[in-house]
């Protein structure tokens, strides 16, 4: 995962709450065993509808509950694939939000109010670091999890600091690990 | 300190802070091909094929295949032969296309009893929380998480908030495990849970079956919930015990595995089950939903508006008027031997509409040989349904049971969101019996009054 830390740039607005995970890739795309190549299929079959207007921005601004429905990871690859590297919400659902940490999508919560001002303001600077975000003259503060900021800003690679966590591991898996089932021998 | 259920699991399961322990991983073909991919990138193994257990499900047809080879979607073929190859290379169990254990991955977990009282489980699959119903903490990951859990055995978490849905009264004649979560999510809303794990309790839940439990557990993610849990007892010790993993003995913690009087619960919620009635969705999402003997309501907001359109439904109309073309009873959620008891009760002796196609999909192989030995196929198919073999099938339609544009289709499944079941198809979530109910009659019945047609 590459580091981030300021994006900056353009605001697309999708103003839908509880945006499914059907809705930003489609079941169709899910056979591939890639995981580039998702950006042109992101809301397959909303793009068809007349008025549709979602330019691949540094930012999309959009309603609460965002990614609700599956634990794709297609979704955050079709969004980032596109072109966003941050998404402003109001609210995330929980494995979506998890599944673009793990990939260096910035998902940004704010109060609602402050999402519609950001979609009319159409510009913004998101400063990770700081957890700010700035537009129309205004700064505003984020909330994120500092551990998952550390590891965004530093683009670790998860599973190798977890392995250096090693010997806890295999000091747990002694001691305390509980007994069965064992699906090799089922 | 008093303890919530959820709270003895993962404090059981924290390696340090931050790493949490997994004693199960599932995995299926559809979000797994990438991870294995990035493993060998990195000249990774997997720590535990002991712990990990895997099995063909979203995309196998459902006519009676028995090889990889004869999948004739190009590439549905290959991600299933992609989990085949994966799993032989890694050493890890797989039950594929054709073998008597393969099925829908929170089917055949329980059913083997490798989903035990307090595990944790974790699936690249968001319905992973049904496995909950046997009180373990279970959940969905993305396909980062599970290249993670096959180099590691752990996850990066932070504790999610814990709610607690308590429930009493008693479910009325008719009124379902299916009808009671769909009405919790209509009430709590479907980000209602969101950043929480719940636990489901009361009388009514401990009243439950072991398959309506997980029905509740499984649509917990409809409801926004990281995962749902029922706390163990003489139910759950009895589905386990004799399974092909369950263990020779019930050990004596199972039954210690509860929340400790005044346990902490951030979010509290009370519901009275002998209010609740048969429940039938009528929009795009999960908590768009009415009983049986209301009407499709005035919308509220944009997306109320939008999701009327797309199902092609005025505010007004009497749910028991909408008519239907198909009739789907599988999935995750209502697919397994109860489920099939249930719906089979209804349709006993009847025959399907004229007006419409009707399918069961059971949930797995051994479900799909234990009805047949029932004679539940026999029930089904001379009224008219279609008996298929074992997969997710038409709840999301990666295989090629799906929905034609503008068809409207009766579903046990979880999700009603547009396009879920085939692009411009019309989803409405329901009850096992309640769809085979509408079956019969070409459009929704209340079940409580139907006098069988």
């Amino acid at each position: 995962m590459d580091p981030i830390n300021v994006i900056e740039g353009a605001v697309s607005v999708l103003g839908r709450n509880d945006v499914d995970t059907d809705q930003i890739i489609p079941k169709q795309f899910l056979k591939r065993v890639e995981r580039t190549g998702f950006g042109e299929f992101l809301f397959y079959d909303w793009a068809k509808q007349p008025g549709w207007d979602l330019p691949p921005n540094p930012i999309l601004a959009t309603g609460r509950n965002f990614g609700s429905g599956s634990s794709r990871e297609h979704a955050p690859w079709a969004l980032e694939d596109y072109g966003f590297k941050a998404i402003v919400a109001p609210s995330f659902a929980d494995i979506f939000y998890s599944n673009c940490t793990k990939i260096g999508l910035l998902p940004v919560t704010l109060p609602e109010g402050d999402v519609k001002a950001l979609m009319e303001a159409g510009h913004a600077r998101v400063d990770l670091a700081e957890q700010e975000i700035a537009f129309g003259g205004r700064q505003l503060r984020f909330e994120i999890d500092q551990e998952t900021a550390r590891r965004l800003l530093e683009g670790l690679d998860d599973i190798g600091v977890t392995l250096g966590q090693g010997d806890a591991i295999d000091a747990y898996e002694a001691g305390r690990e509980r007994s069965g089932p064992v699906t090799t021998s089922l | 300190m008093p303890k919530s259920l959820f709270d003895k699991i993962w404090e059981a399961h924290e390696v340090a802070e931050g790493l949490l322990y997994i004693d199960l991983h599932l995995v299926h073909e559809v979000t797994s091909p990438q991870a294995f991919e990035s493993l060998r990138l990195e000249g990774r193994t997997v720590r535990r094929p002991d712990r990990t257990l895997a099995t063909a499900d979203h995309n196998v047809p459902t006519d009676g295949s028995t090889v990889a080879t004869q999948i004739k979607d190009r590439l549905s073929r290959v991600q299933v032969e992609t989990l085949e190859g994966n799993c032989e290379q890694f050493g890890v169990p797989i039950y594929s296309i054709g073998s008597e254990r393969q099925g829908i991955v929170h089917v055949i977990g329980p059913e083997l009893g490798v989903t035990q009282p307090g595990m944790t489980i974790v699936c690249g699959d968001s319905h992973t929380s049904t496995h909950g119903a046997f009180g373990a903490l279970a959940f969905g990951i993305g396909t980062s998480e599970v290249e993670h859990v096959l180099a590691t055995q752990t996850l990066q978490q932070r504790k999610p908030k814990a709610m607690r849905i308590s429930y009493t009264g008693e479910l009325g004649y008719g009124v379902t495990a299916k009808d009671l979560i769909l009405s919790t999510i209509g009430r709590i809303g479907v980000s209602g849970g969101v950043g929480h794990v719940i636990e489901y309790a009361g009388p009514p839940i401990e009243r439950l079956s072991m398959e309506g439990r997980m029905t509740v557990c499984n649509m917990t993610i409809e409801g926004g919930g990281r995962a749902g849990m029922i706390a163990p007892d003489d139910t759950t010790v009895e589905w386990v015990e004799g399974r092909a993993a369950a263990p020779e003995a019930i050990p004596g913690e199972w039954r210690e595995l509860r929340t400790d009087d005044g346990a902490h619960f951030d979010t509290e919620v009370a519901i009275d089950a002998s209010e609740l009635s048969p429940q039938v969705t009528w929009g795009t999402t999960p908590g768009m939903v009415a009983p049986v003997d209301g009407e499709v309501p005035q919308p509220d907001g944009e997306g109320d508006e939008r999701a009327l359109e797309y199902m092609d439904l005025s505010p007004g109309t009497a749910i028991e008027e909408i008519e239907l073309d198909r009739v789907f009873i599988g999935s995750c959620t209502n697919s397994r031997i109860g489920d099939l008891r249930e719906a089979a009760e209804v349709v006993d002796g009847r025959r399907v509409s004229e007006r419409l196609e009707a399918m069961v999909v059971p949930g797995s192989q051994q479900v799909k040989a234990q009805a047949e030995a029932e004679g539940l196929d026999e029930v089904f198919r001379s009224a008219g349904f279609d008996w298929r073999s074992a997969g997710c099938s038409m709840c999301l339609g990666m295989n090629p049971d799906t929905l034609a544009p503008g068809e409207r289709c009766a579903s046990t499944s979880n999700r009603n969101f547009e396009g879920r079941q085939g692009r411009g198809g019309r989803t409405h979530l329901v009850s096992p019996r309640m769809a085979a109910a509408a079956a019969l009659e070409g459009h929704f019945v209340d079940i409580r009054d139907w006098d069988g047609g």
